[in-house]
Order: C-alpha cells, then structure tokens, then sequence
C-alpha cells in the first residue's frame, strides 16, 4: 500500500531523511516512534506528496507519486486523510464547515445528508452540538484535534495519516481516539500510519512500530519485536515507559 | 608536532563601498528572484482559473471584499485630490487668465494617471496587506498543506479569486476615483473659486477623449493584476511564523507600490 523506497531530504545543511524504507501494507497500522526534531513529520509529509524528496520513491498502490504532476497527485490524494500535529483547521470556517469542506469539495451530498455526515463524526469524537458553530480560534487546543480528526475521516479515506492524533488529549479521549484507529482498520481495512509520542497507545494500536532515528528506520517490526530491539536508541526510548530489565 | 593551528588574522572589516554595493547587490537579487516568482505564479494562476470547478462564491467573497469595501475609501481620496488639484490649478492658470482650462487639466490627469494609480495605491493598503496577511497565515499554521491534502489546489481556491478580484475591481475604482475627483473639482472651481459651471463642464468635454479614460481603465486592470499577484505571491510563499508573515507583508506592500509606478510608466510608453 505505502512503500517507502530510499528516502532522502535535505533542509539546506540539516540532513532530516538519509535513506529510508518503510512499508505498509494495507489494511494494516504502523505506528513511528522517534524523538522530537527526529523527522517523522518529514517522512509522513512525503507520503502524500506535500514535500518533495531529494532522492528516493513514495509509492502509493503501485505508483510512485514523487515524479507526479499536480492533476495525478491531486487523484491519489483522495485516498487520503491526514491529521496534522497543530490541527491546521481552516481559521476563517466555522467547525461544521471545517469537517464538512471535504465533502462540499468531493461529494454531491443534500445538506442534510451532509450535515448526518458531518455530525456523526463529530459525535466519535465526542465534540457536542453547541461546539458546529464555534470558529477554530475559540476552541481549545484538544477540541482543534478532535476536530482536525473529524475532518481527516469524514470522506471515509482509504488511508489515514496522523501526526500525533493523542497529543494533548485527556486520557479518555486519547483511548477513545486509539479505539477509532482500530475500529478503522478492523471494520473498514483503513490503511493507518500513526506518528506517537505515547507508548502505550503505539503498542496498542500498532501493528508494526518503526523507530526513526538519526534519518533512518533503525528499528521495524510488531511491538513484540521491538521490545527485543537491541539498538541502543530504541532501548533507551522504550526503557522511559517499560523500565530497565 | 602541536595540534593547535595558528589563529587566524582577523578578516579585515569589508569598506564601507564593499558593503554597499554587496547590499545593493542582494537587493537586485531579491528584485529578480521576486519578479522570476510572481510571473511564474501568473501563468499558474491563469491556467487554474480557466479550469473547473469555477470557484463562485469565493470569487464574489473577494470582488466584494476588494471592490465594493474599498468604495469608500477610494471615493474619499478622490473627492480630496479633485479639490486640491483644481485649488492647485486654478491658482497658477490665473496668473495668465487660462483659469477655463482648470476642468480639462483636472479631468486629464485624473483619468489618465491619478485615479488608476492612487486607487491602486488604496488597494494595496487595504486589501493587498490583507491578502499577504491572510494567505501568510494560513501557510505557517499549515493550513495551505491541509487544503492540499484535501486534493484542492491552493492556487485555485485562494490565488485565482484574489487576482480575478484585483483584475475587475481596481478598473472599476479608478472609474469610481475620477468622478469624485471631478465632483471635488467643480465644487472648488465652480463654487470656490467662481468659475462658471458652462465653462467647466464644455471645456472639460472638449478636452477629455474617450481613449483618456481607457487608459486609465487598463493602468487600473494592470495594476490590479500585479499589486493582487505580488501580494498573494508574498504571502503564498511566507515562512517564519508570525514574524516572517509581519515581513512578507512589509515585502508586499513596498514591492505592490513600486510596481505600480514603474508599471505605470511602461503602460504609458506603450500608449502613446
Ligand atoms: N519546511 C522545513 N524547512 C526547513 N526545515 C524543516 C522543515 N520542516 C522540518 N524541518 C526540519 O526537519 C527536522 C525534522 O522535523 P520534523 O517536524 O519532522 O520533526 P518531528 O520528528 O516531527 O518532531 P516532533 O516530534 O517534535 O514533531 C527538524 O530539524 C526541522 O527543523
Ligand atoms: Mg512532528
């Protein structure tokens, strides 16, 4: 589904990606992990094409979305959703019109079935009625998530990136947000890529963790196989959370 | 063998005329750089704009918001500028009794120079700065990438509607400037400084020719188009946080305004 083949980016003198290789099979969900400044923003901004590599490919069922002009990036971008890490809600649109702008955008819905649609994922997120009208700007920075989540899942994307989805969240919230993650994939065989800082919730909705480490993936595999890691980076992370053996 | 390595002489402070023309170098660099942006920008903006889904509402949202908020503000400096250009002239054509010629001169240079040039300049000011704004914030908070993961294109959800705004309204404007500035004018010719309303009015008509207000028209439509690119371009491109948007903006607004004259001067080469 995502296959990563040999990535390279580079920021002026700040080399971020040297020579990743990921893969993702579809219907599954891969959760990286990585310390901050890491690059996992970076990787995950490549695969649906809004950064543009040095070298390497992005390949998105089967076709390599690197060399891609505007119209064929466009198409392959409807297989998307992504949850950005700051929300990045529209700030001149209310929330109901932030969730529903993808689908005025790609469907031809009634306005009521619209606002059915819009309101049901809403509710997943556990962001009430009196919350549609509200504008971005008033909302707290946890609410901005859950919208931006909202949004990221309205169309029913076949894949769904998310740049840190419990970042900030109470922890209810944040198992609530994990459960839709596995929900997505078992129900409806969504193809997720899961950026955490949160251990717990990686090895709980992960099927493969990959850890990012200095511009490459150091470490790839379940979360069983991980925890066996025996690179010095992934060892020092995981010990924070399960302690030292 | 020492490991340590002669420390190097100070570099000699570079002359003061060094400096300069490394400043004034960087500065032509910036000029070519924005200039290479903003044109490749217009062909992208004019391929997005024949092509569907035509974005209506956002079009109207911003015809409205650059023309039709900008009425009164435009229609004020030109009332203004009427009136001090016929106090102006007035004074000077009396000292050889030409002051009938008052009119004719105040209509000349409204519709062929002022209007388009000072409606522009409002414009910049109030919508330009507003556009870079915008548009800046909106691609440092990543708002411009979520449009694009969204498969709209920035460009023709944001820039197109912009432009077309600039390219229709500013015209309209220029128009709207001219007659308040000749309303300005009567009124302090006519009632101020008592120069009869026949010879106002003939005179004026006598002199000023249909070709006079199309070339106010079209300075109006070229300067609306560039002050509308350069200030999307600015913001579109903004990087920085907050404060690269503050600077963006500052880029904008000189950048919109010298355009403007110097544009000026080539569509009047080109017309006459
Ligand atoms: N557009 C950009 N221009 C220049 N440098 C960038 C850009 N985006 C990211 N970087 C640099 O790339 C590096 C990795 O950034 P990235 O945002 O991917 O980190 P991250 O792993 O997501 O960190 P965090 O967990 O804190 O979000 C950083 O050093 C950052 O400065
Ligand atoms: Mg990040």
């Amino acid at each position: 589904m995502i296959d990563i083949v040999d990535l390279h980016k580079t920021f002026g003198e700040n080399k971020v990606l040297t020579g990743i290789n990921l893969s993702v099979p579809a219907g599954s969900t891969c959760v990286i992990l990585g310390g901050s400044g890491s690059g996992k923003t970076v990787l995950m901004k490549h695969m649906i094409g809004l950064l543009h590599p040095d070298s390497g490919k992005v390949i998105i069922d089967g076709e390599d979305i690197v060399p891609m002009g505007v119209d064929d990036l466009q198409r392959v971008r409807n297989k998307f959703g992504m949850v950005f890490q700051a929300a990045a809600l529209f700030d001149s649109m209310t929330v109901f019109e932030n969730v529903a702008f993808p689908l005025r955008e790609h469907t031809r819905l009634s306005e009521d079935e619209l606002y059915a649609k819009v309101r049901s994922k809403l509710d997943l997120m556990g962001l009430k009625r009196e919350v549609e009208s509200k504008f971005p700007a008033d909302l707290s920075g946890g609410m901005r998530k859950r919208v931006g989540l909202a949004r990221a899942v309205v169309l029913d994307p076949k894949i769904v990136l998310y740049d840190e989805p419990t970042t900030g969240l109470d922890p209810i919230t944040t198992d609530y947000v994990d459960e839709m993650i596995l929900a997505a994939q078992q129900g409806l065989g969504v193809t997720s890529v899961v950026i955490s800082h949160d251990i717990s919730s990686a090895f709980n909705v992960g099927d493969q963790i990959a850890f990012l480490s200095k511009g490459v993936i150091v470490a790839h595999g379940t979360p069983e196989e991980l925890r066996e890691s025996q690179h010095p980076a992934v060892k020092v992370f995981l010990e924070t959370w399960f302690g030292k053996n | 063998m020492t490991t340590q390595t002669p420390s190097k002489p100070a570099p000699s402070e570079p002359g003061l005329l060094a400096q300069s023309v490394a400043s004034f170098g960087k500065g032509l660099i910036d000029v070519v750089s924005t200039i290479g942006g903003v044109v490749t920008l217009a062909f992208d903006v004019a391929r997005w704009s024949v092509r569907r889904p035509f974005r209506l509402q956002n079009l109207f949202a911003q015809l409205d918001f650059v023309g039709v908020g900008s009425i009164f503000i435009v229609g004020l400096t030109g009332l203004f500028t009427g009136m001090v250009f016929a106090l102006q002239t007035s004074e000077a054509f009396a000292l050889f009794d030409a002051e009938s010629l008052v009119g004719p001169t105040v209509a000349l240079t409204l519709t062929r120079e002022l209007a388009a040039v000072f409606s522009a300049l409002m414009v910049t000011m109030r919508a330009g700065s507003a556009m870079c704004t915008e548009l800046g914030t909106m691609r440092v908070t990543e708002q411009v990438d979520a449009l694009e993961t969204m498969a709209v294109n920035p460009v023709q959800y944001l820039l197109v509607p912009r432009i077309l705004a600039g390219l229709f309204m500013v015209p309209m404007l220029t128009i709207l400037f001219s007659t308040a500035g000749m309303t300005g004018a009567y009124f302090v010719a006519v009632g101020g400084l008592g120069i009869s309303p026949g010879t106002f009015l003939t005179r004026t008509q006598q002199w000023l020719e249909p070709v006079d207000i199309y070339e106010g028209v079209i300075k109006g439509a070229v300067f609306g188009v560039s002050v509308a690119l350069i200030c999307c371009y600015k913001g579109f491109n903004a990087s920085g946080g907050a404060k690269g948007v503050g600077q963006a903006t500052t880029e904008a607004m000189v950048a919109s305004a010298l355009s403007i004259f110097i544009l000026d001067f080539i569509v009047g080469i080109v017309m006459h």
